[in-house]
């Protein structure tokens, strides 16, 4: 098993969402996180005193997948939300050791 | 005047009739209440109407303006210091504020015969609004007190105890308000130009009673109170500025009972100070937004609303003396210098007015009563007399350029005042309770600190 971290634009929740759905991945973590890569942040304006905003909201996907599958999800994800500019994000793959689902103490692959 | 045209009218045509002993004099009498009693309706239902309008400023205008400025921790507490005068200042108004504004008294302060209210009731005070109840002329000025130490709060945001506001509020209505309104609205008043005054000042609806006294207020507070911890270094920006936005727009609107309410009738006059009122906001508006986009190329939201509140509190002196294109031009004037203070002098000078206190109400108070000076004219209100009766010159283009000195010498008498009563009341309410929240209570915020609760419970 992987476990697959996708930092993405917010815009770009949907159609990330649309195309794992497509290739069959239902187990998904969302989270509003926020941070910088090399992409710059923006400015705002308040009566004239300025300030620079360098943490920027983004989303984060987490999803645990059989390690077979991992070229597969990365590639369909890869698709889905890259517009080619600065900003588009990053996706870091991940051993897991052991899944456990809680309702009936299945284990492994069986567990996702 | 009206009613003594309809009672010759009857006469003329009971005469013509030959029975000029159909008409007697109680069935005159009688038709003159009636045509009283109806302008007295009309008046009074747009008095109500405007009484309600400027407490509709402070809250939630005033209230959501300035909340929705400051950071999220201090919502609660901004807004409570706005509802705190409608509750407070509404009292010590029944007990004795409007006595020593309005009750006979010389030339610097009223009276004590109308504390408690006594006397104060359905018949008119002809001195002030000879159409309406006394009650309503009461009620209606007691908005004005209200609003007034709500605009002082902006200045000293986020770092002051709820209890020392309290405390210097009350001491401020007493030390400035009360004297400044009636020396310029109290008859014989030192600076009413139209009861008695040794200086003759045109304040139609608190240019310099309201706007100068608290935005010079403002700045002492400010100055003396001192800076919000991690100012300005630190990232201190408006949490929610969708508030703002409507708490402005609240404000334009109660600004029409605040401005055309202040002919104290449903009158031609009060026509006038609504269109002079809605056209310098909507100049003040356009000025402030224009010089932004000159500036840095874009247009802010709180640009746009700051410059309609620079517009409205620089033309509320004058609103009821200025016709419709004067209006126009002190609104441009009032965008482009109270923009400049708020977004260039200030943040060079480095003071913490907090939400620009100053900035707009001090400096556009200050310009619109020179301005006031400059642009009245006697054919829009003709209430001053000469000798013979006739509509006195008001302003410089009535060709009386010393009522730019005479409006100045107001103003330096307002701010005198604003000053020292504002030092003073800081004073005393410093030794009866701390002014400032603790390091510690200003990093949790106000709400929780002061108030023990949260604006935004959204685990709740």
């Amino acid at each position: 098993m992987v476990k697959i971290e996708v930092v993405i634009q917010p815009s770009k929740l949907d159609s990330a969402r649309e195309a794992l759905k497509n290739i069959g991945i239902d187990g998904l973590t969302v989270s509003e996180v926020r941070g910088h890569g090399r992409q710059k942040g923006h400015k705002e304006v308040y009566r004239g005193r300025e300030y620079n905003v360098d943490l920027l909201h983004k989303i984060k996907l987490e999803m645990v997948v059989p390690a077979a599958r991992k070229d597969e999800v990365t590639r369909a994800l890869v698709e889905a939300v890259r517009t080619g500019a600065i900003g588009d994000g990053k996706i870091f793959v991940t051993e897991v050791l052991e899944a456990i689902r809680i309702r009936d103490d299945s284990r492994g692959e069986s567990a996702l | 005047m009206s009613n003594r045209v309809f009672a010759g009218l009857l006469l003329f045509s009971s005469s013509a009739l030959a029975q000029p002993a159909a008409v007697d004099r109680s069935e005159l009498r009688a038709l003159q209440a009636a045509v009283a009693a109806s302008q007295s309706a009309g008046d009074n239902a747009w008095m109500l109407v405007s009484a309600a309008l400027v407490l509709m400023m402070t809250g939630p205008g005033l209230a959501l303006f300035y909340c929705g400025l400051v950071r999220k921790k201090n919502v609660l507490g901004t807004m409570m210091q706005s509802f705190a005068m409608m509750a407070w200042i509404t009292l010590l108004w029944a007990v004795c504020g409007y006595s020593l504004v309005f009750g006979p008294g010389n030339g610097f302060i009223g009276g004590l015969s109308y504390v408690f209210l006594r006397g104060v009731g359905a018949a008119p005070n002809p001195l002030y609004a000879p159409t309406i109840p006394q009650q309503t002329f009461m009620i209606y000025q007691g908005m004005f007190a209200i609003i007034t130490p709500a605009l002082i709060a902006g200045a000293f945001a986020e770092r002051v105890r709820f209890r020392a506001m309290l405390v210097f509020s009350t001491l401020w209505a007493f030390f400035v308000y009360f004297p400044v309104a009636h020396m310029v609205w109290g008859a014989g008043g030192f600076l009413n130009a139209f009861q008695g005054g040794r200086i003759p000042v045109f304040d139609f609806a608190g240019g310099t009673v309201v706007h100068i006294t608290s935005g010079f207020s403002a700045l002492v507070t400010a100055l003396y109170i001192g800076k919000r911890v991690g100012y300005p270094h630190e990232k201190i920006v408006p949490h929610n500025l969708v508030l703002s936005f409507i708490g402005a727009c609240l404000l334009w609107v109660g600004w029409f009972g605040f401005n055309a309410g202040s002919a104290l009738a449903a009158s031609s006059l009060a026509t006038s100070a609504f269109v002079a009122t809605h056209f310098a906001a909507a100049a003040g508006a356009i000025a402030w937004m224009a010089a932004e986009h000159l500036h840095n190329g874009k247009v802010s939201a709180l640009g746009g609303i700051s410059g309609a509140v620079a517009g409205l509190a620089t033309v509320t002196q004058g609103a009821g003396f200025v016709q419709p294109f004067s209006a126009i031009l002190i609104g441009l004037i009032a965008g482009f210098v109270c923009g400049f203070m708020v977004v260039v002098a200030k943040n060079k000078l480095r003071y913490d007015d907090s939400l620009d206190v100053f900035g707009v109400h001090g400096v556009g108070g200050l310009v619109g009563c020179l301005l006031t000076g400059v642009f009245a004219t006697r054919a829009v209100n003709s209430a001053l007399k000469m000798a013979n009766g006739q509509p006195a010159a008001l302003g410089w283009i009535d060709g009386n350029p010393g009522q730019v000195v005479n409006q100045a010498i107001g103003a330096v008498i307002g701010i005198g005042l604003a000053v020292a009563g504002t030092l003073a009341a800081l004073k005393i309410a410093e030794l009866v309770t701390p002014l400032r929240m603790t390091e510690r209570e200003e990093d949790t915020g106000m709400d929780l600190s002061l108030h023990g609760e949260e604006g935004y419970n959204f685990e709740a």
